[in-house]
């Protein structure tokens, strides 16, 4: 690697000699790197996407499958989603869904990643720990909550019920009234980690001296957190909260290892309904439809994020 | 070495990365058929349970030994069997033997991915009528089962004797017990309500024992019946869990006395039988009045073959037939704890098998549930199911839940 670094002045200043060829030489090569780049993402990532989008506007039907063939009608898969009676309920969900897990998501991660900040006997240890929710294998940590939130035999109604805190064991998984809610608690456990690391990063690089300053001119503890931290982290916190919502709507293994969506659809999100309408309704053409609906939310987030990271970099610069 | 061979050394390495990336993305991968030699077949279902998962592998390779291949057997998720499969179809490597569920078997046939085993010479005479119906699509036969199945009440003796009750035969009688037997930790029945097939194959004895059918979700008949599972949980006689379970999790309940009585099929009897200090009964599911037949379910998978290469699918079809044979299916039946499929020694094995009995009685009438809808019954299923849920779990009423699935059902078929 250092012997071809340090090839690259010789090698400009031959490049003086035989220019034009040269040229041609650097451009060949420049293509032999950029082109496997484009091959995957035309492969991996471009292809899929237009299929999805494709499909979106066919009759894609089982013997499709076989045959390859699958007729165009237009509008048709997207206005059969829309007029599902299912349909506005399931985009209320996923509403809720995405608001309820942000909110407390990223309300105790804050929390926490204020807490870690000071310095105190096994800090590290502690922040190591909250990390495992995000290290563990989903089907692992979902399956557990499953088991937890059972009606009859899990710990969580029988912890309630000996404390007297419900004086009926709570249908976590068994009621539709109950059944979002244990979703998003599962979802929030599972997205904690993610928001307290970023927000300590971005903690951990705020100049202390502002606060001390603060703290000598008699600010108190909220008032430096609303006055100070909160302003000077405003960048990592849109990035977060942009990263996070693009996750949480795409969210799919929660629900579906803790309710498959169940029972009778009410925790069902529009990812899970696009799975849904493909491999158990096997409409394939209007689970693409509801994908694409979610490519275009998803899109429309990323840019938000993307113009909070340049804005974030562009004040870096400043 | 020089610059410039360096250089083109790079050039040449990026470029032959350039190939194989554009080789892995973007060709379709070819099967590789292992040539003449020893042929592998694979085998594929949804068994994720003892005792057939762990019964499957030794039947399989007594048939491949005599064919004279080697069958590897997979799994996947029931849910996922057939969604898997239909992609296999689509890419032309179904395997060469599947044991698929027999409501599935027309949708699947109706893809022209599977082999016709009428054509090759498989024959279904002797076997139930309705089986045989499960396995034909336009007339041609695609798929037979080895054994088959229905659904039976299990009760718990110990229980009913304690509160001095038999077992019970109409729907008025199985609501007293289930209220009278329910204390405790103990509910007084357990069933599968589950967001999957299995909660439309428990809820439909009750369904066409009460007079109603598939074309019409929304029936009298059909609320009477969705009427007498809601008040069951509402009542707080089964547990609300009931929609969360599946089959293999209401034998669990019930094994560990959480239920004096279940719904469930013969596959749980050795289970059952393993069991200690269990003491428990069968009989038929009850119906809404006294001296009504009771109409099952017919349940169990069906052996079918996917295009292949000719020899292979002829190997195939050999191992099918081998696995068919009235010998082989009796063995296997009674590892799975499955009634053969062949009417005669079911009824023959009626008289020596009390427990298998009332299964056996049933599974002659018992009806299969593609018989009035064909390809059209998964999604009807679906809808069914979905308004089970929303009566046990939603506390919509069994009316309005019913009217919804009618509605879902209907359209757009």
């Amino acid at each position: 690697m250092a012997s071809m670094l340090s090839e690259k002045a010789p090698a400009a200043i031959a490049a003086g000699a035989a220019p034009r060829r040269r040229g041609r030489r650097t451009a060949w090569r420049a293509a032999g790197f950029v082109v496997p780049v484009w091959v995957y993402i035309l492969c991996f990532y471009v292809y899929p996407l237009v299929s999805n989008v494709k499909m979106g506007f066919q009759n894609y039907s089982v013997a499709s499958f076989y045959t390859g063939s699958a007729p165009f009608i237009g509008f048709a898969n997207y206005t059969a989603v829309f007029r599902d009676p299912q349909f506005m309920s399931i985009v209320v969900d996923t509403v809720l869904f995405t608001i309820g897990s942000l909110a407390f998501q990223f309300g105790i991660g804050m929390g926490l990643a204020v807490f870690f900040r000071r310095v105190f006997p096994l800090n590290g240890v502690l922040r190591s720990l909250l990390l495992v929710p995000w290290l563990l294998p989903l089907v692992v940590s979902g399956t557990v909550w499953r088991w937890m939130m059972y009606n009859d035999s899990g710990v969580i109604n029988y912890t309630l019920l000996h404390l007297h805190l419900i004086g009926q064991p709570v249908p976590w998984l068994a009621s539709t009234n109950m059944s979002l809610v244990a979703v998003i608690i599962v979802n929030i456990w599972v997205g904690i980690p993610f928001n307290m690391v970023i927000l300590y990063g971005g903690l951990q690089a705020l100049p202390e001296q502002v606060f001390e300053a603060a703290a000598l001119d008699g600010a108190n503890a909220w008032q430096r957190f609303t006055r100070i931290t909160l302003p000077m982290l405003r960048p990592v916190i849109l990035v977060v909260l942009t990263l996070g919502l693009i996750y949480t709507v795409k969210v799919f293994d929660v629900i579906m290892i803790v309710t498959q969506g169940g029972p009778a659809n009410s925790s069902q999100t529009l990812t899970t309904y696009a799975y849904d309408l493909s491999f158990n309704q096997l409409m394939f053409g209007q689970g693409a439809a509801v994908g694409n609906i979610l490519i275009l939310v998803a899109v429309v987030f990323a840019g938000i994020y993307l113009r909070a990271v340049r804005d974030r970099d562009g004040e870096g610069r400043r | 070495m020089t610059k410039s061979s360096r250089r083109r050394t790079l050039a040449a390495v990026s470029a032959a990365s350039v190939a194989l990336l554009a080789l892995a993305g973007c060709s379709s991968s070819s099967s590789g058929s292992g040539g003449s030699g020893s042929i592998t077949l694979t085998e594929m279902d949804y068994y994720g349970s003892a005792p057939q998962n762990s019964q499957i592998q030794g039947v399989l390779t007594q048939c491949g030994n005599q064919v004279g291949v080697k069958v590897v057997h997979q799994e996947a998720p029931r849910a996922q069997l057939v969604p898997k499969l239909l992609q296999d179809a689509a890419a032309r490597t179904l395997p060469d033997l599947m044991l698929v569920d027999n409501p599935d078997l027309q949708q699947l046939a109706s893809t022209g991915g599977l082999v016709s085993l009428s054509a090759n010479g498989l024959s279904t005479t002797g076997l139930y009528p309705s089986i045989i119906s499960a396995g034909q699509y336009q007339g041609q036969t695609y798929g037979i089962a080895p054994g088959v199945n229905d659904l039976a009440l299990y009760y718990n003796k110990d229980l009913f004797t304690k509160a001095g009750l038999s077992a019970p035969t109409t729907w008025a009688q199985l609501s007293a017990d289930a209220k009278t037997l329910t204390s405790g930790s103990t509910k007084g029945i357990a069933f599968s309500a589950a967001a999957t097939e299995e909660g439309s194959f428990q809820f439909e004895p009750f369904f066409w024992s009460a007079g109603a059918d598939l074309k019409t979700l929304d029936s009298p008949q059909a609320v009477q019946a969705l009427t007498l599972w809601q008040s069951l949980v509402s009542g707080g006689y089964a547990s609300k869990s009931v929609v969360d379970w599946t089959q293999s999790d209401v034998e669990a309940q019930f094994q560990a006395g959480n239920a004096a009585m279940m719904v469930n099929g013969p596959w749980q009897l050795p289970l059952l039988d393993a069991a200690k200090g269990l003491n428990f009964g069968v009989v038929s599911i009850p119906v809404p009045a006294a001296g009504q037949p009771s109409v099952s379910p017919l349940g169990g998978e069906v052996w079918s073959v996917g295009h292949s290469s000719s020899d292979r699918e002829q190997k195939a079809v050999a191992v099918v037939k081998c696995l068919l044979t009235p010998s082989m299916s009796a063995e296997w039946s009674k590892d799975a704890g499955y009634i053969p499929s062949d009417e005669a020694s079911a009824q023959q094995l009626a008289t020596t098998d009390p427990q298998l009995a009332p299964f056996i009685a049933e599974v002659g009438t018992a009806k299969a549930r593609t018989a009035e809808l064909g390809t059209q019954y998964p999604k009807v299923s679906t809808a069914l199911w979905d308004a089970i849920q929303q009566a046990l779990a939603g506390g919509t009423s069994p009316q309005a839940a019913l009217s919804q699935a009618q509605g879902q059902a209907g359209s757009g078929s």
